[in-house]
């Protein structure tokens, strides 16, 4: 019989992140395919009240929570600890958490100090003859396996925006609150701040429903024999005012940076898509001036409706990348597409 | 006050990213067709963590980095033969496998103990590195495993930067959510890196790095350890290829206001 633990640290706030209403979601249906199985909820953070409450309908036995001011932030070694100590406290066979920079970090390694194992970037859950199976990606989203585990604990840290997200009603509920006793080398590192551009010039945008992918051919000789980097600026920055859409870039857009080039201000390697990139989520996707070698491709993974624009009608998006490829100037297309949206 | 690391960078090989990958049942597990023909290359994030390591050493003198390897011997000569040249270090192999379906806690138990076995180790001055995730599993478990193992509480992934600050303390960016980096001052060491892109490009090549690599290099595969990793307890049950091939429109000399506008009504769609 199944132990289901979710997982969860709070925001600062003290509110559940979507992402792990979407781990909650997992446990739900794994919890329907498994007789028996019982389901829990391990929270963590400074405080974990209102989290509980905005969980009391989801039907979990026990609440357990983790909380205090050394729970606030995320560092390794106390959200190790918490994680430990709410495991251990549930019991669980199988622990569920959602994906987040947090829980990728610590979880691992609580499963090695409790004996378990961890099953990272999980995409997708089923049961068959009362079996848990989970399938995650391989090769950098080349491939797909689907696989099952004999040790317990089992970590399954979900991909967010992979699973639908649980919602309820909230209410009141009892916590039962875990004790963990830290030492001063769980204290070592201390976090400091988080570091990001203004919001305004914040151009990658996780819940934006478009991906906006600017590529090497932005900053190359055009048909006049001259580059016109101050005029890609222009028009991709526009683009992005108008559209809200997230800003991914090929690997040699962003390389450029470093070989000393004129690139785009506004990029770095966070926006990197591909092989040693992001693999991000979003609904629709445009590339433009950007080859779509393989490479690049592997992050449009989990991208669903795909466009391109290139000059070159052999590229990599015209074989099967793509659902449309429109072989054009990028300058020239970007320039009227950006007059339409500001029209209205 | 005069600083020094022991710089411990953990990377192995992964299949050259422009070859197709087509994965195959075997009766050990899956594996990938042709798996030990395929080219290979340094995993892309190790290879920064590695970069990382060496500009480390070079602004601390008395710093030492060693390159911990497990991986199959003959595909760790071939890659050390160009990574040998990038930057200099000390090696250290496990001779076994590297490919994407090895359990994870398993090649880690296998490098801690490689870690906890190298002369001369100074817990105090100790720093292991990593990528944050191979390009094989893309799992981000190995490190986190082998900090377990050695009693490492400081952990760090998705690692865009390192600063030693005066006092021996240690700042490191690390990338979250939405574009972002968190940053934490550690104590100073030990601690376990695992390393995103980082800031540094790619070493030219410098082949007298290379050759004094090598000198090090042959004798540490010679005398690598084979190690198994089986996989206890973890069965697959299907490994596929999706079918990733779309009927692809292409739209060629249309009009730029005609394509401008269709591809705006797909935006607002
Ligand atoms: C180990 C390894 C890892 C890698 N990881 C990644 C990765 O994570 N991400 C990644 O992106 N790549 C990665 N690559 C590199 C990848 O193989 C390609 O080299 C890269 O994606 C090419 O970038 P690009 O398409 O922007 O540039 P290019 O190949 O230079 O293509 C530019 C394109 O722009 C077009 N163009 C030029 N001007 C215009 C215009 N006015 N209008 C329309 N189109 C125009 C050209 O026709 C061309 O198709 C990796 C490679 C290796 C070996």
């Amino acid at each position: 019989m199944e132990t289901i633990l979710v997982l969860a640290h709070t925001e600062l706030d003290g509110s559940l992140a979507p992402t792990a209403l979407e781990a909650l979601g997992a446990a739900k249906t794994l919890q329907a395919a498994l007789p028996d199985a019982k389901l829990m909820i391990g929270l963590a953070g400074e405080r974990v009240g209102d989290a509980a409450k905005a969980v009391a309908a989801s039907g979990a036995a026990r609440v357990l929570g983790v909380s205090g001011p050394d729970f606030a932030v995320s560092r390794y070694a106390t959200d190790a600890a918490a994680a430990e100590a709410l495991t251990r406290s549930a019991g669980a066979t199988l622990v569920l958490a959602a994906g987040t920079a947090r829980m990728l970090r610590c979880l691992p390694g609580v499963a090695a100090r409790l004996g378990g194992r961890a099953d990272t970037h999980v995409t997708s859950l089923s049961v068959a003859d009362g079996k848990v199976f989970v399938s995650r990606w391989y090769y950098r989203q080349r491939m797909e396996g689907t696989l099952t585990r004999a040790q317990r604990p089992w970590f399954i840290v979900v991909d967010p925006g992979s699973q639908p997200a649980w919602s309820g009603a909230p209410g009141p509920v009892a916590v039962e609150e875990v004790a963990v006793t830290l030492t001063d080398s769980a204290r070592r590192t201390t976090v400091t701040g988080v570091r990001q551009v203004a919001a305004d010039a914040q151009t990658i945008r996780p819940d934006a429903e478009l991906l906006f992918v600017a590529g090497a051919g932005w900053t190359k000789k055009q048909a006049d024999g001259q580059t016109h980097v101050p005029e890609a600026e222009t028009l991709i920055r526009d683009f992005l005012r108008l559209t809200r859409a997230s800003l991914g870039s090929s690997k040699s857009l962003v390389d450029l940076g470093g070989e000393g080039q004129a690139v785009l201000s506004f990029l770095s390697h966070l926006n990197q898509i591909g092989q040693t990139g992001a693999t991000p989520r979003h609904p629709k996707g445009l590339s433009t001036c950007c080859h779509g070698e393989e490479p690049h491709t592997v992050g449009w993974r989990f991208i669903g409706e795909r466009r391109a624009i290139s000059l070159d009608p052999n590229c990599g998006w015209a074989r099967g990348k793509a659902d449309v490829l429109y072989v054009a100037d990028a300058f020239a297309v970007l320039r009227k597409v950006n007059e339409l949206l500001a029209r209205g | 006050m005069s600083l020094s690391f022991q710089v411990v960078v953990c990377g192995s090989v992964v299949p050259d990213p422009l070859q197709t990958l087509e994965p195959v049942m075997t009766p050990a597990g899956p594996a990938l067709k042709n798996e030990l023909m395929l080219p290979v290359w340094f995993d892309p994030w190790a290879g920064h963590a590695l970069y990382e390591a060496a500009h480390l050493a070079k602004q601390h003198p008395g710093s030492k980095v060693t390159l911990v390897s497990l991986g199959p011997k003959a595909k760790l000569q071939q890659v050390l033969m160009t990574i040998g040249q990038k930057v200099p270090f000390e090696f250290a192999a496990l001779d076994g496998p590297a490919g994407g379906f090895t359990e994870p806690a398993e090649t880690a138990g296998a490098l801690a103990e490689a870690i906890a076995a190298l002369p001369g180790l100074d817990r105090s001055r100790l720093l292991v590195f990593g990528g944050w995730e191979s390009a094989a599993r893309g799992a981000g478990v190995t490190l986190q495993t082998i900090a377990e193992k050695l009693g490492i509480e400081d952990v760090f992934l998705g690692v865009d930067e390192l600063k030693v600050l005066p006092d021996g303390g240690l700042e490191i960016a690390e990338r979250i959510e939405g574009g972002r980096h968190q940053v934490s001052r550690c104590a100073g060491p030990p601690a376990v890196l695992g390393w995103a892109t980082g800031n540094l490009p790619e070493p030219k090549n410098n082949p007298q790095v290379g050759m004094m690599n090598m000198r090090a290099v042959m004798p540490a595969l010679q005398k690598a350890r084979p190690v198994k990793l089986p996989g206890e307890g973890l069965t697959f049950t299907a490994v596929n290829v999706p079918k990733q091939l779309r009927q692809t429109r292409i739209v060629k000399d249309a009009p730029v206001d005609e394509i401008a506008a269709e591809i705006v009504e797909w935006i607002r769609k």
